[in-house]
């Protein structure tokens, strides 16, 4: 039996431990199709999160009916249904936004961080776990799109949420609402987010070998490393 | 077979548990989208004829085109929605004539998924106001580098020649589409009417 983890800890592992863009690589083809602006990024991280949420939770609530080898087609009618839902909802209620996100709402079906969620947290945990890993997800996903979309359409179209914020003066970044920008500025974030884990795993095993030099254990072997888990 | 069995209604009971809660859902949106596509062709139509109060559909055009009335009711012309190639996609315009066809009124851009920067300036009104009071008799021509002399001339964007280009050939080729579309129902009502 693995360790059960704190219900906090199931939603803020989502954020960034295990963030769905940064960490886990999933879902990259909305990040890069519709970040070029900041509201383009919330309205697809808020769909996404709805899906997201309520077929985790259907799904965490049927896991135990489903005969295993169906399981993805069950997974799949279910995300779907949610899917259209909300596509309907959007273009009923802001038409607008509908038409700027395009395909990309009906392709949230695929959407592999929903069904990566699916499989590999709500066909296996009780439908709370389920929904607060969801939200942690959705969470994670919503926050890697803000910096992302945030970055392009600061440097690409001078403004933020449509609002200028860069003075007239500043030449646009043509390159950044291209798609080619997308992938600069995704490449870009997730280097240094590796950047960041790296220099803090390097951190805490000085301080580790510190302390133990403190404690008088010269020889720190690779194993009593490992022990301590860095 | 009794795990077939079990596969099957799974599956089943899902598929109809997922298609009624769509048809419900769908019989709440349907309307309103209706609405709002109805709503958009009508804000794109007085786009271009900014004193319409009413239009008509044309049937049988085998095109989009509306004639737009003012509020009394008296023709002020044409909208005109034309598409074709432009640099990466198509481009759909709206083409706004007056009631002899002889200019144009104004024209938008509805849809275009043009280079950001450089072919979407066919959406700034230094190009696509170049168009407002032309006679397009003899089709429009699109000149490079020197400011248009003629009535019908049309300056290309520095950069964006191609996107430029694509605006002329479609509001030429709408206008020519449209031009057969009225003489011919302009003949039929002579046929009906001898005199």
């Amino acid at each position: 039996m693995k360790k059960q983890v704190t219900l906090t800890k199931e939603f803020t592992k989502g954020l960034w431990e295990i963030n769905p863009i940064l960490k886990q690589i999933l879902g990259t083809c909305p990040t890069l199709a519709v970040t070029v602006s900041v509201m383009n990024g919330i309205a697809m991280a808020l769909a996404t999160t709805f899906v997201l949420v309520f077929s985790s939770l259907l799904i965490s609530l049927v896991r135990k009916l489903i005969p295993n080898q169906v399981r993805i087609a069950a997974y799949i009618v279910i995300i779907a249904s949610f899917v259209t839902i909300v596509d309907l909802v959007m273009k009923a209620q802001f038409p607008e936004l509908s038409k700027s996100l395009g395909p990309f709402i009906p392709l949230i079906v695929v959407n592999c961080i929903i069904l990566g969620r699916a499989e590999a947290f709500a066909s296996k945990n009780n439908p709370l776990r389920s929904v607060l890993d969801a939200l942690g997800n959705g969470a994670g996903f919503f926050i890697a799109l803000m910096v992302m979309s945030g970055i392009r359409e600061i440097l690409g179209s001078r403004s933020f949420l449509g609002f200028q914020v860069l003075p007239s003066a500043f030449e646009p970044w043509l390159i950044m609402i291209l798609p080619a920008g997308a992938f600069l500025v995704f490449g870009l974030l997730m280097g240094f987010s590796n950047m960041y884990v790296d220099r803090k795993k390097n951190l805490e095993r000085e301080a580790l070998i510190a302390q133990y030099k403190r404690v008088g254990r010269e020889e720190i072997t690779d194993n009593v490393l490992k022990e301590a888990g860095v | 077979m009794k795990e077939i069995t079990h596969i099957l209604a799974t599956l089943t009971i899902i598929g109809i548990i997922a298609g009624g809660a769509l048809s419900l859902v769908n019989n709440w949106a349907a309307p309103k989208i209706l609405i709002n596509q109805k709503a958009e062709t009508e804000r794109a139509i007085y786009l271009v004829h900014l004193d319409g109060k009413r239009y008509e559909a044309m049937k049988d055009a085998g095109f989009e085109v509306y004639k737009v009335f003012d509020q009394t009711d008296k023709s002020v012309g044409y909208s005109l929605v034309y598409a074709g190639n432009g640099f990466q996609g198509k481009i759909k315009l709206m083409i706004g004539l007056t009631e002899n066809l002889s200019k144009i009124t104004s024209i938008e851009v509805l849809e275009q998924s043009e280079t950001p920067g450089l072919g979407t300036k066919i959406l700034e009104p230094p190009y696509k106001d170049q168009f407002k009071e032309l006679t397009p008799i003899a089709g429009i021509k699109l000149v490079k580098g020197v400011a248009p002399s003629n009535p019908n001339e049309v300056q290309s964007i520095t950069g964006a020649t191609i996107s430029s280009r694509a605006i002329v050939t479609i509001v030429n080729e709408g206008i020519s589409k449209l031009k057969t579309l009225v003489s011919k129902s302009s003949d039929q009502k002579r046929e009906g009417r001898p005199q």
